[in-house]
């Protein structure tokens, strides 16, 4: 059990830079998601704390020890790793031990750790099957117990899960979850799944070309976006985003599209005259024929209790989620509310959120 | 084949198969039967190995082995009536060619320089072969492909090129008819050939299991030796039986470098030609019993080499 604490951490493979002075804390027994498209440097985060990779430059503290050079061997971190590596040479049972013998734990102590973890994880009815022949479920629990059977201070998982198939997915997520609250240890879990860092994390660190552009509860990420990526990247379908040009003082709760007047969160900094952007959550949006905002049907896709309509405005489409009760023509005339102390502001330049009564904290919020 | 039957598109059809089958059973009865006449030759009398047209069926003898692994005199019928009765088979076939047995030949202490060098300088190239071929594959080394193809180059030429030099080398440095020098010798020559061959296939081993072994605890030599080399045995197997291969037939430097005490067999086969008439049934013997070893090796790591040779053909 443990604090993990990144401090200004950078890293470049050459010309690449890979992760930007990334600073964040996870508290003792706390689940964070490090959630990003591939490529953003998420699993550079996890490698450098795990000890796999040398940071460029920045700190890694472990419970406030300072572990940047300590080798991985030397830190007591568990890794979980995207394509599980069991060592295909050793069966279920001398995989789980093979960290408690590099410890030099004697053998009736190890086997007992193991059939315990295995039994935690139901997986004791294969305990001496080579790992060659699991499915991918069990595979992902043997991972699993290889990483729990030290009872390491934290738990790393790259994409542990990439490689399920969805059905499969969602029954180790929750198995996950659940295991987390049993054990309490620190987990630090990389995805590029939304959804899987929303069930399971407690906070979540969005990253985007080796930038951590947010980091809060999953809440936080979904209902106050710090960024234009953060708000693109969260949810499905993805948050409308109204592009218009104005200046607004400080205090003001609304802003001016085209014709209509938008109500929006009451503002906490002046904007001067320049390319902004509204963004509306599509369950943020509903049809009303009388609304000021005037738009044209475009399709309608329908999801059994809602259905997601979009509707041409001005140049964008806006897709409204609304309840499946009311049938939408392609071409119908029809009008759109927003709800006003849901919106999010975002300059266009660079993307990042305006500060509002809703946006109050910036990216750390 | 009728319109509705399922065809697959990768699998050959029965005809192809068959016609497969027969033109790599025609290859390999071809290429079997210089083995199969040398083999036959070492059970003949000598006058049925010369005998024209050559002989199929005849009656097997030892006479071939008795005189690839004896030295003989030939003596005077008085002498022969002299001595005791022959004891063993070697002794009685001697006999009969108004010959005694004098003393073991060298063919014995020449296959076990053989067995040594050879079988000593393939440990010594995969050893090196896979330590260096693991550094190039996982580490950041210093101009690697420089380097790699620098290893690569000095197979470039046919090794007899430089015989001359190393013939010179050799003697300055007392490694001339040594064991020791046979080994370091084939080793350089092999080495090349098992940081390639070794390098693509722990290239294959993917780097998570090296890395799940670190953070499981291990020293980067621990994971090495318990999580790399047992993965890696495929490719230690199929290198190892093309470097004993190679070291097993060399002919060129043995006959140039050693000729007492550390000569190896191959060119120890042929000086049996010149020993008293063209002893082809010796020959034979000397022959076939080389072939032993090297069989046995490879029929058991057949199913390696098979995938060495293979290796590369399919990638994913």
């Amino acid at each position: 059990m443990a604090e993990i604490r990144v401090e200004n951490v950078r890293k470049a493979f050459g010309e690449f830079v890979a992760v930007q002075d990334s600073t964040f804390t996870v508290a003792d027994g706390e689940f964070l998601a490090l959630l990003g498209p591939s490529g953003c440097g998420k699993t550079t985060t996890l490698r450098m704390i795990a000890g796999l990779e040398l940071p460029t430059s920045g700190k890694i503290l472990l419970d406030g020890e300072d572990v940047t050079f300590n080798r991985a061997r030397d830190r007591d971190i568990a890794f979980v790793f995207q394509l599980f590596a069991l060592y295909p040479h050793m069966n279920v049972r001398r995989n789980i031990g093979f960290p408690l013998v590099a410890q030099g734990v004697p053998r009736a102590e190890i086997r007992t750790r193991v059939e315990e973890t295995a039994r935690l994880l139901q997986i004791d009815h294969i305990l001496d099957k080579p790992v060659s022949g699991l499915a991918g479920g069990d595979r992902q629990r043997v991972a699993l117990g290889r990483a729990i059977v030290r009872r390491p201070k934290c738990f790393l998982m790259d994409e542990p899960l990439g490689t399920l198939d969805t059905e499969f997915r969602d029954v180790m997520v929750r198995e996950l979850r659940e295991l987390h609250n049993r054990i309490r240890a620190t987990t630090i879990y990389v995805t590029h799944d939304q959804l899987e860092a929303m069930a399971m994390a407690d906070r979540i660190a969005v990253m985007n070309h080796g930038v951590i552009e947010q980091f809060g509860t999953p809440q936080e990420i979904y209902s106050r976006p710090a960024s234009l990526f953060v708000a693109d990247f969260i949810g499905s379908p993805s948050m409308n985003f109204i592009d218009f040009s104005a200046g607004i003082a400080s205090g003001a709760q609304s802003v001016r599209i085209g014709e209509a007047e938008v109500g929006v969160p009451q503002l906490r900094e002046d904007v001067a005259p320049s390319g902004l952007v509204l963004g509306v959550r599509p369950e943020d949006v509903s049809i009303d024929d009388d609304a000021p905002l005037r738009g044209a049907v475009y399709e309608s896709e329908y999801l059994g209790t809602t259905q997601i309509v979009a509707v041409e405005f001005g140049a964008t489409l806006v897709k409204a989620r609304v309840p499946a009760t009311r049938s939408f023509r392609p071409g119908e005339p029809v009008g759109m509310r927003f709800d006003a102390a849901r919106l999010s502001l975002f300059r266009r330049d660079g993307g990042k959120a305006i500060r509002t009564a809703l946006h109050d904290g910036g990216a750390h919020g | 084949m009728s319109a509705n039957t399922a065809h697959s598109v990768v699998e050959p059809s029965a005809t192809t198969k068959r016609v497969a089958t027969v033109l790599v059973v025609l290859y390999a009865v071809i290429t079997m039967i210089p083995l199969a006449w040398i083999f036959s030759t070492s059970f003949k009398s000598p006058p049925d190995s010369i005998s024209y047209p050559p002989k199929i069926l005849f009656e097997p003898t030892l006479e071939g082995y008795c005189n690839l692994f004896t030295s003989r005199s030939r003596q005077t019928q008085e002498y022969l009536d002299s001595l005791p009765p022959p004891q063993g088979v070697c002794e009685e076939i001697a006999r009969e060619r108004q010959m005694v047995v004098v003393s073991p030949s060298k063919f014995w202490p020449r296959f076990l320089n053989s067995l040594v060098i050879a079988f000593g300088s393939t440990f010594l190239a995969v050893f090196l072969g896979v330590l260096s071929a693991y550094g190039f594959s996982r580490f950041k080394v210093p101009l690697a492909d420089d380097l790699l193809f620098f290893i690569l180059s000095t197979r470039m030429m046919p090794p007899i090129a430089v015989a001359i030099p190393i013939y010179l080398m050799y003697r300055e440095l007392g490694l001339t008819d040594t064991a020791l020098g046979m080994i370091l010798l084939y080793t350089a020559v092999n080495v090349s050939l098992a940081v390639w061959l070794l390098k693509g296939f722990i290239d294959e081993i993917p780097r998570e299991y090296e890395e799940a072994a670190l953070i499981d605890g291990y020293t980067r030599m621990q994971a090495f030796f318990k999580v790399v080399l047992p993965q890696a045995t495929t490719g230690i197997a199929a290198t190892a039986i093309f470097c004993l291969i190679f070291a097993w037939n060399e002919y060129a430097f043995a006959v140039l470098l050693t000729s007492g005490s550390a000569q190896t067999a191959p060119p120890f086969i042929p000086t049996i030609i010149g020993e008293g008439g063209l002893d082809w049934p010796a020959v034979g013997a000397g022959t076939t019993i080389f072939l032993v070893p090297i069989l046995v090796f490879t029929v058991l790591l057949r199913r390696h080499l098979l995938r060495g040779i293979t290796f590369g053909a399919v990638r994913k």
